[in-house]
């Protein structure tokens, strides 16, 4: 009966899969070539690297609409965790070459992720991989014992989740009050989505690290 | 067989294994490691096919934090196997 089971499972996700590969192929050409678009318009973006010319500008929309979810998946972690025990139980000492290895590892990361940040202007690289990082030089340091975890999250830790989204709204509300929304105006495009990219890597690294840190805090 | 087809095809496969061992393992610690090295193939995957800014994210949040977050989740679920009253 089992076995009856699983074979019938397996014919069915097959029969989806051929499906899904059919219906792939039997897709119409593309009416609008997008990336013939992108690289002709890139010289108007601010940045030389495409990917970062359409997360950052010209489909801003959904970058910001993103981090705004982002933010959301971690105040439903923090619901949860203030909804428990609240205490957390102090972790175990870790191993001290993890300890060294985790203190020479953070900085380094930090680096990285400011090269990564600046980097994305020209070539792959930019906001969400800096941000992952950082996340994870936290992740690190928490392993280590190094890093608390977050019981009660402060004003301070507070404002650095939300600034990368003010940041980004600030700068779409200005563009909004000279045209359209997160339509930069042309001189300062580079500068304009550097600034966002800065708050957004900060705010990102904070949430994905938070993910993690926020849901520590619940042993019990 | 050309050096670069080779290697692609090797990762294809590699690929189908780590899903197929990761999904089918009974040990979850096992399994868990087996998604990151899932992971860490995706993000070379997506290197050999040019997207290299799929490959960073996929390599730092796909393999790196997800899988701190699911070894952590088996912590959590070794620590209450050991100590069930509390």
């Amino acid at each position: 009966m089992k076995a009856w089971r699983t074979a019938l499972t397996a014919l069915l996700c097959a029969g989806l899969a051929l499906a899904l590969g059919a219906a792939m192929l039997a897709l119409p050409g593309f009416a609008v070539r997008l990336p013939g678009q992108v690289a002709a318009n890139l010289d108007d973006s601010g940045v030389a690297h495409p990917v970062t010319a359409v997360l950052l500008n010209f489909r801003g929309y959904d970058t910001l609409l993103e981090v705004a979810v982002l933010l959301l998946a971690l105040l439903g972690v923090f619901a949860l965790s203030l909804h428990g025990s609240g205490h957390a139980r102090p972790s175990a000492p870790a191993h001290p070459v993890l300890q060294t290895l985790a203190r020479l590892l953070a900085p380094l990361m930090v680096l990285v992720a400011g090269y990564l940040l600046w980097i994305g202007a020209h070539a792959p690289g930019g906001a969400f991989q800096a941000g992952a990082v950082l996340a994870a030089a936290g992740v690190l340091l928490r392993l280590a014992g190094l890093l608390p975890a977050w019981a009660q999250p402060g004003r301070l830790l507070r404002g650095g989740l939300a600034l990368g989204l003010l940041v980004f709204l600030a700068v779409a509300a200005a563009a909004l009050a000279q045209g359209s929304l997160l339509q930069y105006p042309l001189a300062y495009a580079g500068p304009l989505i550097l600034l966002v990219e800065a708050g957004l890597t900060l705010s990102i690294g904070l949430t994905l690290a938070g993910l993690y840190l926020a849901s520590a805090g619940w042993r019990q | 067989m050309t050096p670069a087809l080779a290697f692609d095809l090797l990762l294809i496969a590699a690929l189908l294994w780590s899903a197929a061992r990761a999904l089918t393992t009974a040990d979850v610690f096992r399994a868990v490691v087996l998604f990151i090295v899932f992971g860490l193939l995706m993000a070379l995957a997506w290197a050999r096919l040019g997207a290299p800014d799929i490959a960073l994210a996929e390599a730092a949040i796909g393999a790196g934090l997800t899988g701190a977050l699911l070894l952590d989740a088996v912590g959590h679920l070794r620590a209450k196997q050991r100590e069930p009253e509390q």
